[in-house]
């Protein structure tokens, strides 16, 4: 079967000419273009370029929302099975471009879109989490090995669903971690680890550490009296029978409840969602964790001016950072934009 | 000290009238005895046993705890010192081992917080538990117990019920096809033992975060010891029991603890490539005081052993994230290079940082894979236990157990699949 393939490049791999003429307006055109030529080899008889997109690199970083729409819609008329983007090499806004492109074309029209850059280029940093990008050369010097292994990429994934690994398939780590079968356990490979570092000789870590996300402490209240104060929880705390089902480990979401007029977080009405921690105790008075009970109190005595009428609540247990992340962003707007002074986080 | 293993190798298990090993490696059982065993713990309303073994059409869940059969042969001291065997030091003689047999025990103590067990399907590649010959302990409580009552009833009877199948075969004659001799100097000798080879200990992370997050030390709760030398011989003879019944993917059974591959793999080592000192146990507490006592203690222990090395192993994920990576900045900080094995929690789609800490002394780890990736476990013919708590499993979510009996989970629902000891194949790489 001979796949449907649209390319998309600039306005110089087009031949329409250099940084003069980069504010060309996407337009459309059947069949290849450029070094489109390169990749109808490539492809042989598994794929076919139908048609070709081009863009000028100024006019889509000047106008990125609305070139990417016009884009799309030239790149849907072709009826294509995937989209190859560039190869951009180092080159930043076609990279951008290719990258947006690419990224578009996944989400909106479905099918898969493969570019190609070099590692330095910014698009990399950018899109490789959602774009599979080949690595290429920093100059169109490289194009030879570039186009066969896009091409290669594009053919597996439309024939295999997958691209393998990043060795496999020649693109840039996406920062993904996938689970594989090894040839020896764990503590063999430990122990392995242990003696090469001993005699320093090379060795290759399984988990390459992040740079851990540090935040800085905001400034103290100097106004307690005149403070509305907020409790957020990751201690699991929800209404009775957890009505949005927050799950016990690896929360997908987190709840915003109201405790307007509820003076103490009774066990008759809530109880916790969580799956890591011994639920007994915060069964028995859920205001262990989510301590209303005393903030009403300290409320009627004037410490502060009013605890906010919602609570939030997720489940920090296995919650991957970045779902947390995700919650934590979302919930703080939200409490900004309520006026809330400041936050009394719950953990167990 | 010296400890020798003889192992009869167990390839099935089957209900008959008298506890023994036929021929072919085949463990005979006579249930009603077995049930006798275990039937003295207090607090059971009802207590059953079955049989699963590897490649049947059975899920366990939920599971708690998976110990090995074994009991010491004429010898002063008993397996499990200090929680059903006398509390003199073990580690030493002769221990008598059913290899390739397994207790499993199945109960809803907390109801979403233990695991499940496959033996057949995409869920027996995960768990090491799909290949023993399982005896599983279906254990309902009395009604109105607390459960940390139901948890320890448990926990007992399993003890129970793997050294009364090592004594019983044991007594009715089975014989050793294998027998393996594990032996470590005197630190005295240790010292001047091996020159040229670097020295090298292991310090062994407990998960003690509360109750039923815990663990054993001849019966002590391990988050009130400080940290302490312990002979590697001693954990082959349970000194080290789990209290365990959370996320059960990184969790250490009491099986796991019986034949800790880390402690293995050092002695394959030994006079070889290192000079395997000893191992250090620590604990997992969870206020920042306890951490630091804790970390500050072990790592003192491993200076005053004067190692080159340490491997250091996590039990669980989040909160002890911060331990591990505290005790490999403090041994790297005095110049002891240390490789830590953990497993990732990186999100379903593996995009997510995935340790809740995070240090660039860390620059050699091992991991067990990912425990938030999703698997789907086929329908099987059999259950035994419960699976009407899969959605709220840890690892499930709404709709995890579908109608047709498949459960779509996270594999740190399964048991064992992510152990943190190293015991698995499973690992896992950047994309």
């Amino acid at each position: 079967m001979s796949y449907k393939i649209v390319h998309y490049i600039n306005q110089f791999f087009a031949g329409i000419g250099g940084e003069e003429k980069a504010d060309v307006a996407p337009e459309s055109r059947p069949g290849v273009v450029g070094p489109g030529m390169a990749f109808k080899a490539a492809f042989g008889q598994n794929a076919e370029i139908v048609g070709t997109v081009i863009c000028g690199d100024g006019y889509f970083a000047e106008n990125m929302e609305e070139a990417t729409a016009q884009i799309l819609k030239m790149i849907s008329v072709f009826g294509a099975d995937a989209v190859i983007a560039g190869p951009a090499f180092n080159a930043g806004r076609y990279g951008t471009a290719c990258g947006t492109v690419a990224e578009a074309v996944q989400r909106e029209l479905g099918i898969p879109a493969v570019t190609g850059m070099y590692a330095e280029n910014p698009g990399v940093d950018m899109y490789r989490k959602s774009v599979y990008i080949v690595s290429t050369e920093d100059s169109a010097r490289g194009i030879k090995t570039a186009v066969p292994a896009m091409a290669k990429l594009t053919l597996d994934i439309l024939k295999n669903g997958t691209a393998g690994s990043p060795e496999e398939g020649g693109y840039i780590e996406r920062g993904l971690r996938v689970n594989c079968f090894n040839d020896k356990i764990g503590a063999q490979r430990a122990v392995d680890m242990l003696i090469k570092k001993l005699k320093g000789e090379p060795f290759k870590t399984e988990y390459p550490m992040p740079d851990f996300d540090r935040v800085a402490p905001a400034q103290p209240i100097t106004d307690m009296k005149n403070a509305t104060i907020a409790v957020v929880t990751s201690g699991g705390i929800v209404p009775k029978g957890n009505p949005d089902r927050i799950e016990a480990s690896s929360a997908t979401k987190y709840g915003t409840y109201s405790i307007a007029g509820v003076q103490s977080a009774e066990e008759v009405a809530y109880a916790t969602a969580h799956g890591g921690y011994d639920p007994t105790y915060a069964n028995h008075d859920p205001n262990r964790v989510l301590p209303i009970d005393e903030l009403r109190e300290m409320e009627r005595a004037g410490e502060f001016k009013k605890l906010y009428d919602y609570f939030f609540t997720t489940v920090g247990n296995g919650t991957p950072v970045a779902a947390a992340k995700k919650f934590g962003t979302e919930i703080g707007a939200r409490l900004k934009k309520d006026g809330v002074d400041a936050v009394i986080l719950t953990s167990t | 000290m010296k400890l020798e293993l003889l192992k009869a190798k167990v390839k099935n298990v089957v209900w008959g009238e008298k506890t023994a090993m036929l021929a072919g490696g085949v463990l005979q059982v006579n249930k009603e005895d077995l049930l006798a065993a275990v039937n003295e713990v207090q607090n059971f309303k009802k207590i059953s046993a079955e049989i699963a073994r590897p490649g049947e059409s059975v899920r366990i869940v939920p599971v708690k705890d998976v110990i090995e059969p074994r009991c010491k042969v004429g010898d002063e001291s008993e397996v499990f010192p200090g929680m059903i065997g006398d509390v003199e030091s073990v580690g030493s003689g002769q221990t008598f081992v059913l290899e390739g047999a397994a207790v499993v025990t199945c109960g809803k103590i907390v109801g979403f917080q233990e695991g499940i067990v496959d033996m057949s399907g995409t869920g027996a590649d995960y768990t090491p538990f799909s290949k023993t010959n399982n005896v599983v302990l279906v254990i309902e409580p009395k009604d109105g117990i607390e459960i940390y009552e139901y948890e320890k009833a448990c926990r007992i009877a399993g003890l129970r019920a793997a050294v009364y199948l090592a004594t019983a075969a044991l007594e009715a004659g089975a014989k050793a096809d294998e027998t393996e001799t594990y032996e470590l100097p005197s630190f005295a000798k240790a010292m001047t033992a091996h020159p040229g080879l670097p020295k090298v200990a292991y310090l062994y992370m407990l998960q003690t975060q509360g109750l039923l997050h815990d663990t054993y030390v001849y019966g002590l709760d391990g988050k009130k010891i400080i940290p302490s030398l312990i002979h590697p011989n001693e954990t082959m003879d349970g000194a080290i029991v789990s209290g365990n019944c959370v996320s059960a993917c990184d969790k250490n059974s009491t099986y796991v603890h019986q034949n800790n591959p880390v402690i293995k793999a050092l002695y394959d080592r030994h006079g070889k490539d290192i000079n395997f000192i000893g191992v250090i146990i620590t604990n997992e507490n969870v206020t920042l005081a306890e951490k630091r006592r804790s970390s500050a203690y072990s790592i003192k222990l491993a200076e005053m052993l004067g190692v080159d090395g340490l491997v250091i192993s996590e039990e669980g994920f989040g909160n002890p994230d911060a331990d591990l990576i505290m005790n490999c900045r403090r041994a790297e900080k005095i110049g002891i290079k240390t490789v830590l094995i953990t497993d990732e929690f990186a999100g379903r789609d593996g995009g997510s940082q995935s340790l809740a800490d995070a240090a660039k002394e860390a620059d050699a780890v091992v991991t067990g894979g990912n425990a938030n990736m999703m698997i789907v476990l086929p329908p099987l013919e059999k259950v035994i236990g419960y699976t009407d708590y899969v959605d709220v499993i840890a690892g499930g979510f709404d709709g995890s157990l579908r109608a047709d009996g498949s459960i779509e989970v996270e594999l740190q629902a399964i048991t064992g699949a992510t152990c943190e000891l190293g015991f698995n194949k499973l690992g896992a790489k950047t994309w």
